[in-house]
């Protein structure tokens, strides 16, 4: 993808300058328009793009600056990709403390999203484990911030998408690992009650816990899915698959989205009765990053793009939110080929506008059908808004001011530290700007 | 392990090709002007596996200097086995056409300071009957063309002075790489706009580099299609080339 788009390519971006940074020892250009950080697009709406403005690319600073094997402690500049960092760690004995569905991302974006995992449950969010971090104003200060030090910008950072400066690099904890493979046990269940049963009961025995589920099943079998659970390896494993081979590339943007009702509900019936082990000894690379094996996999939804849609509601009444929000997908035909279901463990979040909180999660793409996607999101957004819960603003692409500030009551805790010479699409947005 | 001498070491071809080096557990001799971003540059390298990251800063026309630099080098990874020379700045044609200062100092970074350095460099490989010279030329000296005949003269200078350079150390075990670049997409090139297919990121020029160095080529261009494109280019008739505008 060039420089400057989003993962979702949706909404589409005026034209945007964008300025390398190479050494995190320089000062930030001096710019008319607002700047933004920008990693490496993963981003799906516009939380990394700022149209009508500046992108400082990040990802030339990409040196580690320290790595202690004896105790797991790495410090490098914010454009270093996860998959860099594990390219460098696993041989080591250690793995990231908290990891997205995707290794392509840099840790400056992993901070300002305060990213999530399968292991959320037990571990919270990849902010939790950030011991410190430079961040770079506009003003020319260079501030170094950590849980003890500068803490409410720290609060402030973490998950602050970017509104706050530049991240120029962070330290963090790793967790230690035996070997590169992962103990996994796979569970069908037939509704959304065994769903979380399965959860629950999951919680205290399995690092990962993460459900696939059938977004396009018949309501008969509404909330059907396949529970995966999963540990990293003990010590005494001394084999395993190998890593995933060359990976696969969607070379071209079809004319039209791949993904329709028909082929969504061929793939869903399918996969959901595909036969697979009960328990199995899986690669970490294709347990965690199943589709960083397809380059360029946006690509399949053709040159309209794509809306991602996460949201949260709280445990009390997550069965029947859940089940409103499956019905009003189903209703409409939409949907993707993974739709991810999973409860979040109950911990202090670690930034402002962390996404993360107790609760259970959806998460999945719709192909962009214009009006039609945009009048879904907003009734699955009325369930959301009712039960309590909250939105990612990550994958956010469409949200309105209202909305935003009932999913983030304490919005305005932000206010003080944002850089007045930071923005992006995504804020102009919700503060409707 | 080797001992590798990089000079140039903050340019981007460099770093990258630095990187690959530490990955193979190669121990590293940085010279640059700027110690920070050197300092950065080494910090990272023993991260990634180098058992060593020396820095020292150089201005390459200080040429007093050059000789205490590849001494130093020398002592502090005990002997070399492969120098890189990777330095350089892509001159303001413009520039050099109307100021004749301007002109002698491009010569002087491009084209005088690595003349020296690889004098200095032949001399002690040589008496040791072993290791790599490795330099980075250009595509553009090997044809003057009206956009860029001053850097692209100093390059060609370059490429002659490697050639017989390769062909007297060959005497004694002493590989020459010259390294023929395209368009490479660095912060060097960051002000050419509208790049197209023929560019290339540092990296896959980086992955050339180690490679030549390992296979003990004498000239290599990278990527390898630009050989191709050069030899159409130098063999364009006068009369016709008088007419283009490359």
């Amino acid at each position: 993808m060039p420089v400057g788009t989003s993962w979702g390519r949706y909404p589409p971006v005026a034209a945007q300058a964008v300025v390398p940074l190479r050494w995190r020892d320089a000062q930030l250009p001096t710019l008319e328009s607002y700047m933004l950080a920008y990693g490496n697009g993963r981003s799906y709406g516009d939380s990394c793009t700022n149209a009508g403005g500046t992108l400082l690319h990040t990802r030339g600073l990409d040196r580690f600056i320290a790595f202690d094997p004896s105790t797991g402690v790495l410090r490098c500049e914010a454009g270093v990709l996860f998959s860099e960092i594990i390219d460098l760690i696993v041989p080591k004995g250690w793995f990231l403390p908290v990891t997205p569905g995707t290794k392509f991302i840099t840790v400056g974006g992993a901070i300002a999203n305060d990213v999530h995992g399968k292991n959320h449950h037990r571990a919270g969010t990849f902010g939790e484990y950030v011991r410190r971090f430079e961040l770079l104003r506009s003003d020319g200060a260079r501030i170094e911030c950590s849980p003890d030090e500068n803490a409410p910008l720290f609060r402030a950072t973490v998950g602050g998408l970017g509104l706050t400066g530049v991240i120029t690099w962070a330290e963090f904890a790793l967790q230690p690992i035996s070997n590169p493979w992962m103990a996994i046990e796979n569970r069908r269940f037939g509704d959304l009650r065994e769903f979380l049963q399965l959860s629950a009961e999951s919680e205290r025995d399995f690092a990962y816990t993460v459900a696939w589920v059938d977004c396009a099943a018949p309501a008969t079998a509404l909330g059907r899915g396949v529970f995966m659970r999963a540990n990293h390896t003990p010590a005494d494993t001394c084999s395993g698959p190998a890593a995933p081979r060359r990976r696969l590339t969607m070379p071209f943007t079809p004319p039209l989205s791949l993904i329709n009702t028909a082929s969504l509900r061929a793939f869903n019936a399918l996969y959901f009765h595909r036969r697979r082990p009960q328990n199995e000894i899986g690669h970490y690379d294709s347990y965690f990053y199943p589709l960083d094996a397809i380059g360029d996999w946006n690509r399949i939804y053709g040159p309209r793009g794509f809306l991602q849609y996460q949201c949260l509601v709280p445990m009390a009444d997550a069965q029947n939110s859940m089940a409103a929000l499956l019905d009003e997908i189903r209703r409409s035909g939409s949907g993707s080929f993974l739709a991810v279901l999973k409860v979040f463990g109950d911990r202090r979040a670690a930034g402002i506008l962390s996404f993360a909180r107790a609760g259970a999660t959806l998460a999945l793409d719709f192909p962009n059908h214009g009006q039609t996607t945009l009048d879904l999101l907003e009734r699955l957004d009325d369930v959301v808004c009712a039960a309590g819960g909250a939105v990612y603003p990550a994958k956010d692409a469409r949200l309105k001011r209202a909305r935003f500030e009932r999913y983030f009551p304490n919005w305005t805790a932000m206010l003080p530290h944002l850089d007045p010479r930071f923005s992006s699409g995504w804020w102009r947005r919700v503060m409707e700007q | 392990m080797r001992k590798i001498l990089i000079i140039g070491a903050t340019s981007a071809i460099a770093e990258s090709t630095a990187r690959r080096f530490a990955a193979r557990g190669d121990a590293l001799f940085l010279v640059a002007r700027n110690q920070v971003r050197l300092q950065a540059i080494a910090d990272d390298l023993k991260v990634r596996g180098a058992p060593r990251a020396a820095i020292a800063t150089l201005d390459v026309t200080d040429f007093a200097a050059h000789s205490a630099v590849i001494e130093q080098a020398e002592r502090e990874l005990g002997g070399l086995d492969v120098a890189l020379i990777a330095h350089g700045t892509l001159s303001d044609q413009n520039e050099c056409q109307s100021s004749v200062d301007t002109l002698r100092r491009e010569f002087d970074i491009n084209a005088i300071s690595t003349m020296s350095l690889l004098t200095e460099l032949a001399n002690r490989f040589a008496a040791r009957k072993q290791g790599t010279l490795a330099v980075i030329s250009s595509v553009a000296g090997d044809r003057g063309r009206q956009s860029n005949y001053v850097y692209g003269s100093a390059k060609a200078a370059v490429t002659a002075f490697a050639s017989g350079l390769r062909q007297r150390l060959a005497k004694v075990n002493v590989d020459v790489l010259t390294i023929e670049p395209g368009f490479v997409d660095t912060p060097m090139t960051a002000a050419i706009p509208d790049k197209g297919a023929l560019w290339v990121q540092p990296t896959r020029v980086a992955a050339g580099i180690v490679d030549a160095i390992d296979k003990r080529r004498s000239v290599v261009y990278l990527p390898w299609f630009w050989r191709y494109i050069m030899f159409v280019i130098r063999h364009i008739p006068e009369p016709i080339f008088k007419k283009l505008k490359l």
